[in-house]
């Protein structure tokens, strides 16, 4: 079927089967592998993007539920070269380690940060509790949102 | 077929539908023989036969002293058994790989993996070619700790078959139960142990019995079996030890390395009975410790004399006092069922492959000034999410005195430096930083022979530092580009080839008396917990880590190993297990084999001290799987120490935990 959607702001005209999984859309036909698989159950968010704004796991989505909406990836985080302040602030705190987990970590502190722009810790940690990390312990994860948060520009 | 998930058949197609669809369509025909799950079974006389004879992988045996008049003259003994379970690494990223036939016969692989040499050995050997003929490249490498370093020469190899048959490229994904049943756990292990000591709290004796579940094949056993062997009894002096270990043959998925390999569980068990000593004798458990640690000077279970760069005692002291100078909130008052607890342990670990796997213990590097000064370097190690490529850019930078933002790192390949051995064993900074440090300094000779010769002076006037060139320390009237310009006209090479091995090791393997590894790392782990005595529920308040690393070359980094390990330590100590029925995994998914989520995270205090080694890079010695490895013990004996009960199991589910405090 054609699948119509706005992909990091562009508007976007795809055929292709609605069952396919909007991971696999993204990846192996919009070629953006910043979205990551990383168990395909929705257990460990590394493929997690942005539809109409609010958080959403790429590998439990299909093209069709895609149609008429809104997707933002990784990719579509930064303008015109330019980190978004929270990619930035990854970098500044040494939050990323193997790299993995970060993409889908980052668009869930943007969400986050877009609908509670001064979470306490707390709030950081149950906003981020869907996506899971095995190298960081997170601890420096939490110190990039909350330096993001602080400078008040998300 | 010996375990459930070994390979019977690959199967390519054009889809992954397809491929689904014709690997459904293989019919297996199975026979039924006897199989074994559980290490005692195996060891019973009239047990199956997995191999030849015994169901033994392996034996070590360290015997130093007489423990058993030893203990006659104790005023203390603690005996008990512990157990732990398999962990799972769950790295983000499965195994992944991608093999791309080349014209001229060449195997070009890409891939997830710790290991490129062992990746490029294991393919040829397969595809009966030569190592020239096969080409490894790793790839970004999303997690490994462990679980990348023998197991990617299998989905490596069976890509390469198909690729080879096929003509065409294979690409080659675990999914995420796949890998989680098909791939290598932490051993489980079973640990008998004695400790005795006389009335000031000295240790006088140790014996150990250590059993590890190797699961259907041998793998990394022999060699995570005598690291766990030399870590036994921790890090502490004793006169008259005995230490058997013995890996044993299941039908259970191969075990392998991860991140510590094989002293995770001696240390747990090491640890509590540290406590149990203390609680025995009446003494702090701090202050046991104190008495017992390793100081320069002193000699390990195998006899060998640590000389320099041993932080046990300032690692206890570094701990200590932050906890003091940071005391917690006490916890609500409101709440009298939350019992607060703190546990702590001291652990040792040593670095790099150690006399067990010496003939491996070589790395190359080969770095590169480019006419624009831009620099690149190669090595044979890796960058799987530790941070290695940070730290070596660092070091060639310091080394040549250029900036670090004109150093770049090339991808590891198998044809860009000789081979290098695995990137396991915290080895990376030492022995490629040495390497690197070695290539650095024949390429500082030319460039100071090039600068002396337009200056006017001898070369040893001649210094560099970030990109800028001085004379008797004075800033000199020749920029760094003029200086390789002044090289290129004189057609210098400004290209270097290095390599690095450590000193020999001399070990008896018939008593297990000897040196074992060039260096040890310290740490002590201080944990404070809540446990809630109506539901055996542990909360983690606080784990104040202090790790003696010889040389910080990049504190946030150091920093960050610290963090990430302690919280695979807390999954280990409270929540992670793999649960296993006649040989089947039973939670191969993120949703039944619980990890530490962020709202797991306590307060991670990580804490940094430097005893510097001699031998390392300005200092450094390796440390990357030291943090996972004191967590569970601290953690237990928190727990222990909130509820006043004992604990000699891993996880400590509130299953556990109740199950104690209930039968106590």
């Amino acid at each position: 079927m054609m699948i119509r959607f706005t992909l990091n702001g562009t508007a976007v005209a795809l055929e292709t089967p609605g069952s396919k999984r909007v991971l696999d859309l993204l990846r192996d036909e919009c070629g953006l592998t910043g979205t990551k698989e990383g168990c395909g159950k929705g257990e460990c968010g590394a493929c997690t993007i942005l539809l109409d704004g609010r958080v959403a796991n790429a590998c439990l989505l299909l093209a069709c539920q895609a149609d008429g909406h809104e997707i933002v990836t990784i990719e579509g985080l930064e303008h015109a070269g330019q980190l978004a302040p929270i990619q930035q602030a990854f970098v500044d705190e040494g939050a990323v380690q193997c790299g993995f987990c970060i993409p889908g970590m980052v668009l869930a502190a943007h969400a986050l940060l877009a609908g509670q722009p001064q979470p306490t810790d707390d709030e950081i940690k149950r906003g981020l509790a869907g996506n899971l990390c095995r190298c960081t312990g997170y601890r420096k994860i939490i110190a990039a949102v909350r330096r993001t948060a602080q400078a008040g520009n998300a | 077929m010996r375990y459930v998930g070994e390979a019977l058949a690959l199967v390519a197609a054009a889809t992954l539908a397809q491929a689904r669809a014709a690997a459904a369509a293989v019919v297996v025909q199975y026979e039924e023989l006897p199989a074994l799950f559980d290490m005692a079974a195996a060891r019973q006389p009239g047990a199956p036969q997995l191999y030849k004879e015994n169901n033994i992988f392996k034996e070590l045996h360290i015997t130093r002293g007489d423990p058993a008049a030893a203990f006659a003259h104790c005023a203390a003994v603690v005996a008990h058994t512990y157990r732990t379970p398999p962990q799972e690494h769950a790295y983000l990223e499965t195994q992944g790989m991608l093999a791309v036939p080349q014209p001229g016969g060449v195997m070009q692989l890409y891939g997830s993996m710790q290991c490129p040499f062992y990746v490029r050995d294991g393919v040829a050997a397969v595809l009966g070619s030569t190592l020239g003929a096969t080409q490894i490249t790793q790839t970004s490498t999303g997690g490994a700790f462990g679980g990348k370093e023998d197991v990617p020469s299998l989905p490596a190899a069976h890509a390469a078959l198909l690729a080879w048959r096929t003509r065409r490229p294979v690409r080659l994904i675990y999914e995420r139960d796949e890998d989680i049943i098909c791939t290598s756990k932490r051993h489980a292990a079973v640990i008998r142990s004695k400790y005795g000591a006389d009335r000031d709290g000295l240790l006088r004796a140790v014996e150990i019995e250590y059993l590890v579940d190797g699961g259907a094949y041998a793998t990394l056993s022999p060699i995570v079996l005598f690291r766990g062997v030399v870590h036994a009894a921790g890090p502490y002096r004793c006169p008259n030890v005995r230490v058997d270990g013995y890996a044993v043959a299941t039908n259970h998925v191969p075990a392998g390395a991860f991140r510590g390999f094989g002293s995770p569980q001696v240390l747990f068990a090491a640890e509590r009975q540290m406590d149990e000593l203390a609680r025995q004798l009446k003494l702090d458990p701090v202050e046991l410790r104190r008495r017992n640690l390793l100081r320069a000077g002193d000699a390990t279970i195998t006899g060998q004399t640590l000389h320099a760069s041993v932080g046990a005692t300032d690692t206890l002291d570094t701990a200590l006092a932050y906890v003091r100078e940071h005391p917690l909130a006490p916890p609500p008052a409101n709440a009298p069922h939350l019992k607060y607890g703190r546990g702590l342990s001291t652990i040792y670990y040593g670095v790099g492959l150690g006399v067990g796997g010496e003939y491996l213990a070589r790395t190359g590097a080969t770095i590169q000034i480019n006419h624009d000064g831009s620099v690149v370097f190669a090595v044979g190690t890796t960058e799987i999410g530790q941070g290695m490529k940070t730290v070596l850019a660092q070091i060639v930078a310091e080394a040549l005195g250029v900036p670090f933002a004109s150093v770049e790192m090339l991808p590891t390949d198998t044809t860009r430096v000789p081979d290098s051995g695995p990137t396991v064993a915290s080895r990376a900074t030492t022995m490629s930083g040495n390497a690197l440090l070695h290539a650095a300094g024949q390429l500082r000779e030319r460039l100071n022979a090039v600068a002396a010769e337009v200056l006017g002076r001898a070369p040893l006037q001649i210094s560099l530092h970030h990109g800028q060139i001085f004379a008797d320390g004075a800033p000199a009237a020749l920029s760094f580009a003029q200086l390789l310009h002044e090289c290129a006209v004189r057609r210098v090479s400004l290209s270097a080839q290095g390599w690095h091995h450590p000193r020999p090791l001399k070990y008896d393997w018939q008593t297990g008396q000897g040196d074992t590894y060039v260096v040890f790392s310290f740490a002590t782990n201080i944990a404070e917990v809540l446990v809630d005595e109506r539901t055996g529920a542990t909360t983690v308040l606080r784990v104040t880590a202090a790790h003696d690393v010889g040389k910080a070359i990049s504190p946030a980094g150091v920093e960050g190993q610290i963090e990430g390990g302690t919280l695979q330590g807390i999954g280990y100590a409270l929540t992670e297990e793999i649960v296993q029925a006649n040989g089947v995994i039973r939670n191969p998914h993120f949703s039944t084999y619980i990890i530490p989520t962020a709202c797991d995270m306590p307060e991670l205090v990580p804490l940094i001290v430097e005893h510097p080694f001699p031998d390392g890079p300005f200092g450094a010695k390796g440390f990357g799987e030291q943090p996972l490895m004191g967590v569970a013990p601290a953690i237990a004996n928190a727990v222990c120490n909130a509820l006043s009960i004992s604990q000699y199991e891993l996880p400590l589910t509130p299953e556990r935990v109740w199950a104690a405090l209930h039968s106590a």
